[in-house]
């Protein structure tokens, strides 16, 4: 991965940044884009918190890949989150690596953290995000709105800092990572580490990068993020440029393609570093235990409006999670809507055409 | 817009300001009355995904779920009513989702199809066949309605379950008919309970 050019503006954050660790990051810079104009009473402004592999490029071209905004259907002048109404605010989280601190950020020593960047949480990467708010004048939030890791940052936002957000919602997240979450995420993380170029993260130096390792922990993670009946639909067993089986270990088939060019597109754009500590902090993340042990304690007293999204076929953050929360915030009397949504694309499905979703967004964010 | 005669009768009654969970709210026509005309704190539960979508979308706070289930998670007298319209004879157990009811809510109002209705004791009586009639326009084998129920089986249920009724409305045609003989006259009824 090459460093990301500058384009996106930077908040430098003018305090050392607590972390839950018990460490501060000193220095911390918050690469961030706006869509949209803040109204003169400050009340029109929507925070969007991105994915695990996600960044701050939500409606405008991405710097590296020159794809779209990685929600562009969903925000944009007359969309459901619509910028002719809403200032629009997306911001990489620390730990990450398109602007934001993150590990292959340069240390106080002039030489890039690598594995000396502290461990973070969820929870951090919400402080850093209520920081850049601080820098941007946004006391209240009309909404905060994300879809996996960028719903937990929801939660955590509306759990920790309850007055800062009027409107939270979640699509296809969790309150908590599961056995089976931290478990394929490991895997990922022991691809990475397992790849000698790895070298114990001090790579950024060297020519060769960890890019097999991180190939293969996205490959891991890709499949977590679709469903059977959408694998088997976009490439059932069908053979890729071949007639029949070549009795080899090519990419025979068109899903090993798929997940190999996924692979090593991801490694262009994404640090590996980064991934070990995202993961880690998504691993971490349990709003219950951050609050005593009682998930409806996270949120007593709220006086925002929830809203939970599900997709049927999700299998990584299933209903089941979406309902969990849904219960907690019955339990401490929050104004709460959940609809589960039919999609075949599994966890994806949030990123994809939806026109439920787009009406239950247009709704509730309006 | 004008609610569904039950609908009507249980908005003009429920304490404007009050906090108010809607058991099988639909599209959420009473909510929304609630919410404009007496400023009260709705709340929905909606089994129905796509009428979830809606009332979402028209900026309601509904919940997904099975009233069967999820009724659970709420706490003890959590709102100062919890309504149930036309949803009782679908329940799984009426009877445990009458108490659920009077749990989570100070008072309950419960609408139904009343099967006492002349109509549909003369399609059986006469016709030898369940009742397809304006009131129970769905054939026995489709219907939702697992557990039929009279004006007098509620009457009695409310008291086995130790439920004072406080109030009653009955309809016919789509109007307020008088009480007398209602469990023959009514082909809907309300009734405002407490415990």
């Amino acid at each position: 991965m090459n460093a990301a050019p500058p384009v996106s503006p930077v908040y430098k954050v003018p305090h050392p940044l607590p972390l839950d660790s018990g460490q501060a990051l000193e220095g911390c810079e918050i690469a961030y884009e706006t869509y949209g104009t803040l109204a003169a009473d400050e009340r029109n402004a929507v925070l969007v918190c991105h994915a695990l592999t996600g960044d701050q490029y939500l409606a405008s071209p991405h710097p590296i890949t020159g794809k779209p905004g990685w929600w562009e259907r969903m925000v944009g002048p007359g969309k459901p989150i619509d910028t002719d109404r809403h200032f629009v605010i997306c911001a990489n989280v620390i730990g990450s690596c398109m602007g934001s601190s993150g590990p292959a950020s340069l240390a106080p020593d002039g030489a890039p953290y690598a594995m000396r960047f502290p461990v973070i949480t969820i929870r951090d990467m919400v402080r850093g995000l209520v920081a850049l708010l601080d820098g941007l004048g946004v006391e209240k939030l009309h909404a905060v709105v994300g879809g996996s890791m960028g719903g937990m940052q929801a939660l955590s936002l509306a759990a920790n800092w309850p007055e800062r957000a009027a409107r939270v919602l979640v699509i296809a997240s969790t309150a908590r990572h599961s056995a089976q979450n931290i478990a394929f995420h490991e895997v990922g993380r022991q691809a990475i580490m397992a790849d000698p170029a790895w070298a114990e993260g001090d790579y950024y130096a060297s020519d060769a990068r960890p890019d097999n390792g991180l190939a293969v922990a996205r490959m891991a993670a890709h499949i977590t993020y679709l469903s059977e009946a959408g694998l088997t639909e976009k490439f059932g067993r069908r053979l890729q440029d071949r007639e029949a089986k070549g009795f080899g270990f090519d990419a025979e088939f068109q899903v090993e393609s798929y997940l190999r060019y996924q692979g090593s597109g991801f490694t262009r754009r994404f640090d590996a570093n980064s991934y070990l500590y995202i993961t880690r902090a998504m691993d971490y993340f349990d709003i219950a235990e951050e609050h005593g042990g009682k998930l409806a304690d996270a949120f007593a007293g709220t006086q925002a409006r929830f809203c939970l999204v599900s997709f049927d076929t999700d299998w990584l953050y299933p209903t089941a999670e979406s309902r969990h929360i849904v219960h907690a915030l019955n339990a401490a009397g929050a104004k709460v809507s959940f609809v589960e949504l039919s999609a075949p694309h599994g966890h994806d499905s949030f990123l994809l055409e939806h026109d439920q979703l787009d009406r239950v967004v247009k709704g509730f964010v309006e | 817009m004008s609610l569904r005669p039950d609908l009507a009768a249980i908005a003009a009654h429920v304490t404007p300001g009050s906090r108010v969970l809607d058991i099988g709210c639909g599209d959420g026509a009473l909510m929304a009355e609630l919410e404009a005309t007496s400023g009260c704190d709705a709340r929905g539960m909606e089994l129905d995904g796509a009428l979830v979508e809606r009332c979402v979308s028209r900026g309601l706070s509904v919940v997904q779920g099975d009233a069967n289930l999820d009724l659970a998670n709420y706490p003890d007298k959590a709102f100062d009513y919890a309504i149930l319209s036309q949803t009782l004879q679908t329940a799984t157990r009426p009877d445990l989702m009458l108490d659920e009811l009077l749990r989570v809510g100070r008072r309950a109002f419960v609408s139904f199809p009343n099967f006492a209705h002349w109509r549909t004791r003369a399609a059986l009586l006469l016709g030898g066949r369940m009742p397809v009639t304006r009131a129970l326009p769905v054939s026995w084998y489709e219907t939702e309605n697992i557990h039929h129920v009279t004006v007098e089986d509620f009457r009695d249920l409310a008291k086995l379950k130790g439920a004072r009724i406080e109030r009653a409305w009955f309809f016919s045609n789509e109007k307020q008919i008088g009480a007398p003989a209602a469990n023959w006259r009514a082909e809907f009824a309300v009734f405002e309970l407490s415990r």
